[in-house]
């Protein structure tokens, strides 16, 4: 079997998830005459100008009434629409998370809740914008698909995704530029995790922007003699639970890693597949039971134990568990 | 389409049959919302059997048609009883009304199939949204349909209402209609002691809404107003029907009081209401262990 490398995983620029956001409506717009683009008042924060540019009567501004967003898509997708809820993701779950268990979890509506400027790289808006515990709350909604991708390519491939994807989900992005390396016409496969390294001494997942810290730790690991399974679990549920166990079987221990609290999110799914099929050491590079502050994206989080540095020393740790 | 009843007097007859409907349900669960199943008879009955245009077999979209939508989502007894009447479901399924496997949950619900219904309600201020949603949905695709929002009045404290009546006059949906059941009870008490909704006319006109008000429990009122309702497309102007009407109206015990919000009556009320509502149409016969066919865990 081809021995993938993780060195053979490079930034090929920097962009933001949002800016992916932003290209992927607008092809998805294109592709599809049901696709209806939202706004509650943050339409360029959300990149949402070529959309609506090319399709003005397909936006629908909310002003900002969040609440009224999430049931109009419900009343729009309803009536056959493909509505895309656009915000930031604080406002995007926690402010409407009744609005969205009712009106179209529970209801079966097919909406695209998309959310920006999702956890700590919010940055200097401070912990009223940053939300930490929108995974954990749209995963434990039955039926709910949860997303949160790695870069600017695969936003934009997510969205596409999203418009041939029946039922509601939740799609998470952050504010910052963000080094991109996936491929700019990779498709997205919801539920799929990617291995970008192969290795056989320890498992590293992480969701989102943390992947590429991740990719970063695993580069350092490698470098000290450690052989490193580095799984992208884009797609947080449904869980890519064969993905999981596989490379929890090679190696014997593993360490997760999201923006997230490490209550309810990613951590929660991956151990709790472990604890069910495999019991492995593990450890979490996450934040801790605590609310974000202001400051600029990478001293957060460095300060909150998100970086690269804290991905090697939990991996060195479980590494001495592992028996 | 389904066929209109023009006829005033066949309405109202159908309207004491939904009634008698509405206590045997509630009374046989012992539990569910009577008072405000029985302020709503005469719209329900007149939106599903004069007003509203509907296709034979109910097509979740609407499209080019009518669509209604219950934000008051607790008054399930008097939506599943013209329903069922309507021809959506046998009758008999109202025998399973918030019981084990069931469609006619206590609140109404898409996720047990249930033709009729469009989304879940029942968590006050949602279902507005919703209907407001469709109603934009008709006018991008020029669709010929009205959306109909019924909401209680207590209801009207929930601020998710106040976004959708913000939203509604400036997106110029003339498609929508929303009536207000303005029996002025709430669970716990009058609304003018609970949260005074003060010149309820004016808050929706200074939103930019044509406001009517009509008595709700006068079959021919309603019926004029909900059809009037269906003139002012072209007008960019969406109508709020505030309709006043008696909570638990049509049986005496229960009339104008909010303690029949949520309350079922037992063998003895039932009777003493039953005796008050001429047997129309006929009951439908009550099975204990009625399960539906259609219910996915059946």
């Amino acid at each position: 079997m081809h021995k993938m490398n993780i060195n053979d995983i490079v930034s090929t620029g920097s962009k933001a998830t949002r800016d992916g956001y932003g290209e992927g409506i607008y092809e998805a717009g294109k592709r599809n005459p049901n696709v209806i683009a939202m706004a509650a008042d943050l339409l360029g924060s959300l990149k949402l100008e070529e959309f609506i540019e090319a399709f003005p009567e397909r936006f629908v501004q909310m002003g900002i009434s969040e609440a009224n967003m999430m049931g109009v898509a419900a009343g729009l997708a309803t009536a056959g629409k493909i509505p895309f809820t656009g915000t930031f993701a604080n406002f995007s779950t926690g402010r409407v998370y009744d609005q969205i268990r009712q009106s179209i979890a529970y209801s079966g509506k097919n909406v695209k809740i998309c959310a920006s400027h999702a956890g700590l790289t919010l940055g200097e808006d401070g912990a009223t914008h940053q939300i930490l515990e929108d995974i954990g709350l749209m995963r434990m909604l039955p039926g709910m698909t949860v997303i949160c991708p790695v870069d600017a390519n695969q936003t934009k491939q997510a969205v596409l995704a999203l418009v041939d994807h029946v039922g509601p989900a939740y799609l998470r992005f952050g504010r910052p530029n963000w080094p991109v390396f996936t491929g700019v016409d990779t498709p997205f496969v919801i539920g799929k995790a990617d291995r970008l390294g192969s290795g056989t001494d320890i498992s590293l997942f992480a969701t989102g922007l943390m992947v590429w810290t991740m990719v970063e730790a695993a580069k350092i690991l490698e470098s000290q003699g450690i052989s490193v399974d580095v799984i992208s679990v884009p797609t947080i549920k449904p869980l890519d639970e064969g993905m999981i166990l596989d490379s929890l079987a090679k190696t014997g221990c593993a360490v997760v890693c999201e923006e997230h609290q490490l209550n309810g999110g990613l951590c929660d799914a991956i151990a709790h597949v472990a604890a069910k099929n495999n019991p492995t050491p593990m450890e979490f590079v996450a934040v801790n039971d605590s609310f974000g502050e202001s400051g600029k994206p990478l001293d957060l989080l460095k300060k909150y134990g998100l970086d690269a540095d804290h991905i090697v020393r939990a991996a060195q740790s479980v590494l001495k568990r592992k028996k | 389409m389904k066929e209109k009843i023009t006829d005033i007097g066949e309405l109202k007859r159908i309207a004491t049959q939904v009634r008698r409907d509405i206590l045997r349900m509630v009374h046989y669960v012992s539990s569910g919302h009577p008072g405000g199943s029985l302020s709503c008879t005469e719209l329900l009955t007149a939106l599903y059997f004069r007003v509203m245009d509907q296709s034979d077999d109910f097509d979740m979209t609407a499209k080019n048609q009518d669509a209604f939508f219950m934000s008051n989502g607790h008054i399930s007894p008097v939506l599943y009883s013209v329903l069922a009447r309507r021809g959506y479901f046998h009758l008999d399924e109202l025998s399973s009304f918030r019981k084990l496997n069931s469609r006619l949950q206590g609140h109404p619900t898409t996720h047990e199939g249930l033709p009729g219904i469009r989304v879940s309600t029942g968590s006050l201020g949602q279902g507005l949204s919703v209907g407001v949603g469709m109603a934009l949905a008709k006018k991008m695709d020029r669709d010929s349909g009205f959306v109909f929002v019924s909401t209680g009045d207590g209801e009207l404290d929930e601020g998710q209402i106040w976004e959708a009546a913000l939203f509604a006059p400036h997106h110029k949906l003339d498609n929508l209609i929303v009536i207000v059941d303005w029996n002025g009870q709430q669970i716990d008490g009058p609304n003018d002691k609970i949260l005074n909704l003060g010149d309820l006319e004016g808050k929706w006109r200074s939103f930019g809404w044509r406001v009517v008000v009509t008595d709700g429990n006068d079959m021919e009122s309603i019926v004029r107003a909900l059809e009037e309702g269906k003139t002012h497309r072209g007008t960019e102007i969406p109508t709020v029907i505030l309709m006043r009407t008696v909570m638990g109206q049509g049986v005496d015990f229960m009339m104008g009081t909010n303690a029949w919000h949520g309350k079922a009556p037992n063998k003895e009320q039932l009777e003493r209401g039953l005796a008050q509502l001429e047997e129309t149409l006929g009951d439908y016969v009550y099975d204990e262990n009625y399960q539906s066919p259609q219910h996915k865990h059946a």
